[in-house]
């Protein structure tokens, strides 16, 4: 286990303050307030339909809270499209795999390059001058990242022939080729064999220690939240019952009433 | 002539007015692929830019050809955008009916407008080009047609490799996959989609100066657009190499039921044997030759 927020600084990256988002009748995300540290790992965890995935997809901007304020570094986020916020440095993994299909592994990591690049459309067609330039220039850092995830003999291949493990590990890593600040994790794990969990562990926690990468994590896994979180969210039914180091949150009465009582703490995998 | 002399010459007809089917086809699957919008409008696309540059040509305007194609061009380029903005971005995550509906209309206005703004009177597009015919061994062509094949290869050409190998092409097809996906990767969707309408003006412009230049230029020159159908449903829906075969089976089959059918029948099945195939294809293979087979997890 790490020894929580230690070696790190403890200002807040993400503010989220009094978030509110309903969907018809239902209100999936109630006066949510969350303040995450810089460099921590953070992670969001609560029953299925507590409003997890909804408040990620408001942080990086699919949906727009109802009220509610979500800074990033002092900049409120609602309100921006998605494609803005990634550019600020949200960078994100979807639940199920959401690769692009049809395209090679290394294609995928370039496009996440793409917010940095700025060449125009005629120029990059003729593939000449800037755009060749600015080309290589970020090919140099998609490659990087590629040996960071250890998938170098991958990188020609189509993306649709991986396993589903390394299928994760890439989009994880297209994630990564944003140079994110903050990171949104939604359940990076799910579906995974023993072994593919704890690569992806090994990678989420190397991320976090070797780039200083902020990460908010949903996780139904809890041994692996507890081991790997720095601070820890629960929610419920839309609202926030608790947070704070794992340890507080383990022994807090509300959260084992609400989940972790309601069920054996390992069939949530 | 034997009939195998006679199939040859009729099968490099097909071939190149097959090329110019799959230039124009080419506008719909870019459309497609980039945005899920079935476009019923892609013919009178073609029959606009026909008219406009016809227009220009006539007596009443008399511009010079590479004025009138530039203009033509640059026309279909914010028409398109246009088009995009006021009419198909509103509808965007609509069902697939309400898009196609709304083509649909869209196709009915263009023709009334094209007439009712130019003249209904058909016209000429007089290219530079001379029109006596031109033989290569078997084959028998009309220059015109020679231009127009080659023309749809450089474009189809240069599509294929923009997708391919150019980083916008793959961020255009990332976004084709998925418009969620892509803009967490922070791409500008909407960007996209007006960049694919701009190509489809683009290829519209040029297919309707190919097939005016050889057919003269009124409302029926909509009706090419109804060769798309054939040829994406045949090549599939959202790829480039299966327009360019779709294109050519649909030209080749044409031009062999024209010469080998037509005849004993009296004509017609010319126009329709395409759509029989059609109609075959989305029996066997409904995702077409090349198209993509979604598997999806349920």
């Amino acid at each position: 286990m790490l020894d929580a927020g230690a070696a790190k600084s403890s200002d807040t990256i993400l503010t989220v303050a009094n978030v509110a988002k309903s969907f018809g009748g239902v209100q999936a995300v109630n006066d949510v307030s969350l303040e995450v540290p810089r460099g921590s790992i953070y992670s969001i965890i609560g029953p299925n339909g507590a409003g997890k995935t909804s408040l990620v997809n408001m942080i990086s901007g699919f949906y727009k809270a109802d009220r509610g304020s979500i800074k990033l570094d002092g900049t409120e986020l609602i309100g921006r499209r998605p494609s803005k916020i990634a550019e600020l440095g949200v960078a994100r993994t979807f639940q199920n795999i959401a690769l692009f299909r049809g395209l090679t592994v290394l294609d995928n990591l370039m496009l996440g390059r793409h917010v940095r690049m700025k060449s125009g459309v005629l120029s990059c067609f003729a593939f000449w001058g800037p755009a060749q330039r600015e080309e290589v220039e970020h090919r140099k850092r998609a490659e990087e990242i590629i040996d960071f995830l250890r998938i170098t003999d991958l990188r020609r291949l189509n993306t649709g022939e991986l396993a589903y493990g390394l299928q994760k590990r890439v989009e994880l890593g297209r994630a990564l080729a944003l140079d994110p600040t903050l990171l949104l994790l939604d359940e990076p794990m799910a579906g995974m064999n023993q072994e593919e969990k704890e690569d992806m562990v090994r990678y989420v926690l190397d991320v976090n220690a070797e780039f200083g990468t902020t990460i908010v994590l949903i996780e139904h896994d809890m041994g692996v939240v507890m081991d790997i979180s720095d601070y820890i969210a629960v929610l419920d039914q839309g609202v926030k019952i608790a947070d704070g180091t794992p340890d507080r949150v383990k022994e807090d009465p509300a959260v084992i009433r609400a989940y972790l009582g309601a069920s054996h703490l390992q069939d949530k995998v | 002539m034997s009939d195998f002399q006679f199939a040859t010459e009729l099968f490099g007809q097909g071939v190149a007015n097959g090329l110019m089917y799959s230039l124009v086809a080419l506008g719909f699957v870019l459309i497609y692929k980039a945005t899920d919008a079935i476009n019923f409008a892609q013919g009178e696309f073609v029959m606009i830019a026909g008219i406009v540059v016809s227009a220009l040509l006539s007596p009443a305007y008399g511009f010079p050809i590479w004025l009138a194609l530039f203009i033509g061009l640059a026309f279909m380029v914010i028409f398109n955008i246009a088009l995009e903005r006021v009419v198909l971005r509103p509808l965007i995550g609509r069902p697939i009916v309400s898009i196609i509906m709304a083509t649909i209309g869209l196709a009915f206005i263009l023709r009334g407008l094209g007439p009712m703004v130019f003249g209904a009177a058909p016209r000429a597009i007089k290219l530079p080009i001379p029109d006596f015919p031109i033989i290569f061994g078997p084959f028998f062509f009309n220059p015109i047609q020679l231009v127009g094949a080659g023309v749809s290869i450089v474009f189809l050409l240069g599509f294929g490799w923009f997708f391919m190998k150019t980083r916008k092409g793959v961020a255009m097809r990332a976004v084709a996959d998925s418009h969620q996906v892509s803009s967490a990767m922070g791409i500008n969707v909407e960007q996209y989609f007006a960049l694919a309408w701009v190509m489809a003006g683009v290829v519209a412009m040029l297919g309707g100066v190919l097939w005016g230049s050889m057919s003269g230029v009124d409302t029926q020159l909509a009706l090419v657009g109804l060769k798309v159908f054939p040829v994406v449903i045949l090549g599939g829906l959202d790829s480039i190499i299966g327009v360019v075969v779709g294109g050519i089976i649909v030209g080749v089959v044409e031009a062999l039921a024209s010469g080998f059918i037509d005849p004993y029948v009296g004509g017609g099945t010319k126009d329709f044997a395409p759509y029989v195939l059609m109609i075959l294809m989305l029996m066997i293979r409904p995702y077409g030759l090349f198209g993509r087979k979604l598997i999806e997890r349920i």
